[in-house]
């Protein structure tokens, strides 16, 4: 990959009302990265990835994609900077825990939304790109049904699909399997393992620590609004600088290895 | 031909009329209860402060006295319009008020992830209520606006009042000229029913047609 970065967020600052959920937060990811987040709730992971994609607006601090800066603490509204914001949204696309697919569309009627409205292709185009992605996410046999009709992992996969039509600079993913049951996880890994493996740049928020020490190139912890320690997958399970890493991975495993006790007892 | 004590060609002008306001009323006060719902859900305060003053005049007071103060009482301000603009004029108004409530409860109905998805991919506002916000509040508030157009039938008898020959007002000239004004006015009555039948029918003929495409 290159070392052009696909998103720099500088100086990030949110809070809700007297709650301060970012406190300066750095993050930029290297084009064909893969960033895994981790850490406890209500630390600010998913408030985090929404200011990237400037779905929650920052209170201060810069967001750059592709060479195009918003700078959050300057109050300006007005049409440049709507256009601005709007320009980042599309080149970082959301894959929500809720999926969120569109119920009155079909499947490939989702995928193609983005480019046909956002995108302008010609439909022809969009319609090849989206069945192009929807082979790749392994449900070309679902392109006319509906969400409804399909199973979590299905919907997560066509919600991946989406946002890949939007052919965006990084995707950013907000715990992806966090909503499904667990024999249902492993298909949505797969696909996100593929990616990881095709380059596509990619956030990540989970829980699942097999598939972050597996595709992670970096593993970030946040705590209470800070971004608290930052190391490749390797260090970051085995020997972490941080004591409040340590006693969050242990209680981690032990949640994670409570159902296998179950079943085996 | 006298059929019912009202002359079958008067009968089904009124039928004509009557209908014909509903649906001109209907279809213009569903345009415009739109625009009144999404000012309600804007973020500039003027807008929605105006909005909620609209729907509360237009709910709060009589159909007969709004359509009284447009017939009779413009002209005394120097706005003279005949009689079946302004039927159609007041029940507009009229039914806009309730359709913007019924538009604004389908669109608050509609999952916040729906935004947030249509916003994440950087659709336009404009592109986004058309293509993700309202097709789904639509669905969600046919029962209720379906209800407001079968209403609204019944509300243009009101337009007999000022002169407007619609159904009751041919029920009525043609019941005061016979004195036969039990079957005038069960002649229009179920000229009305007729109508809202129709109406009733085709609704639930939509409802089903939406409700399939979610399946
Ligand atoms: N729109 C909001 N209004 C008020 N408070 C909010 C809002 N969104 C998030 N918060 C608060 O901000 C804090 C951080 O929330 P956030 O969702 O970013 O945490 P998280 O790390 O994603 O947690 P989880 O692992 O539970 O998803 C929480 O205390 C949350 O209650
Ligand atoms: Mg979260």
């Amino acid at each position: 990959m290159t070392d052009r970065n696909a998103i720099d967020a500088h100086g990030l600052h949110k809070r809700f009302g007297d709650l301060q959920v970012l406190k300066s937060v750095d993050l930029s990811v290297r084009s064909g990265e893969v960033v895994v987040i981790m850490g406890p709730s209500g630390s600010g992971k998913t408030t985090l990835l929404r200011c990237l994609n400037l779905l929650e607006r920052p209170d201060a601090g810069t967001v750059t994609v592709r060479g195009r800066t918003v700078d959050c603490s300057a109050r300006g509204s007005g049409r440049g900077r709507a256009r601005l914001i709007r320009d980042i949204r599309i080149r970082t696309a959301m894959v929500f825990q809720q999926y969120n697919l569109f119920p009155h569309m079909t499947v490939l009627q989702n995928v193609v939304e983005g480019p046909l409205s956002v995108r302008r292709l010609p439909r022809p185009y969009a319609v090849e790109v989206g069945e192009r992605l929807l082979e790749r996410v392994g449900l070309a046999d679902k392109r006319d049904e509906y969400p409804s009709r399909l199973s979590g992992g299905q919907k997560q996969r066509v919600a991946i699909a989406r946002a890949l039509a939007m052919d965006p600079e990084v995707v950013l993913l907000d715990e992806p399997t966090s909503s499904l049951d667990p024999e249902l996880r492993g298909e949505v890994l797969q696909v996100l393992r593929d990616l990881a493996a095709r380059g596509t740049t990619m956030v990540i928020v989970t829980h699942e620590i097999a598939f972050a020490r597996e595709v992670a190139d970096r593993v970030l912890f946040m705590d209470s609004g800070y971004i608290l320690e930052e190391q490749p997958p390797r260090t970051f399970f085995t020997d972490p600088a941080s004591t409040r890493v340590r006693s969050f991975l242990r209680l981690m495993t032990g949640v994670e290895s409570q159902p296998e006790l179950g079943a085996a007892g | 031909m006298d059929f019912l004590a009202l002359p079958l060609p008067a009968l089904l002008q009124g039928l004509a009329v009557t209908f014909f306001l509903g649906l001109a009323s209907f279809v213009l006060g569903s345009g415009l209860g739109a625009v009144v719902a999404l000012a309600r859900i804007s973020a500039v305060l003027p807008l929605r402060l105006a909005a909620v003053a609209y729907v509360s005049v237009f709910r709060g007071t009589p159909l007969l006295i709004q359509i009284m103060l447009v017939y009779f009482g413009l002209p005394q301000l120097g706005v003279r319009i005949p009689p079946i603009p302004s039927a159609i004029l007041t029940f507009t108004l009229y039914s806009g008020a309730y359709l913007s409530e019924n538009f604004r409860g389908g669109i608050l109905a509609v999952d916040k992830g729906q935004w947030e998805a249509a916003n994440s991919m950087g659709l336009t506002y404009r592109r986004m209520l058309g293509r993700i916000i309202f097709p789904q509040a639509i669905r969600t508030a046919l029962p209720a606006i379906g209800n407001r157009f079968i209403a609204l039938m019944k509300d243009t008898s009101l337009a007999s009042a000022i002169t407007v020959v619609e159904l009751t007002r041919v029920a009525e000239s043609a019941g005061s000229s016979s004195f036969r004004y039990v079957e005038a006015f069960v002649a229009a009555a179920a000229g009305y029913w007729l109508i809202n039948t129709a109406l009733s029918l085709g609704q639930a003929a939509l409802e089903r047609r939406m409700g399939r495409a979610y399946a």
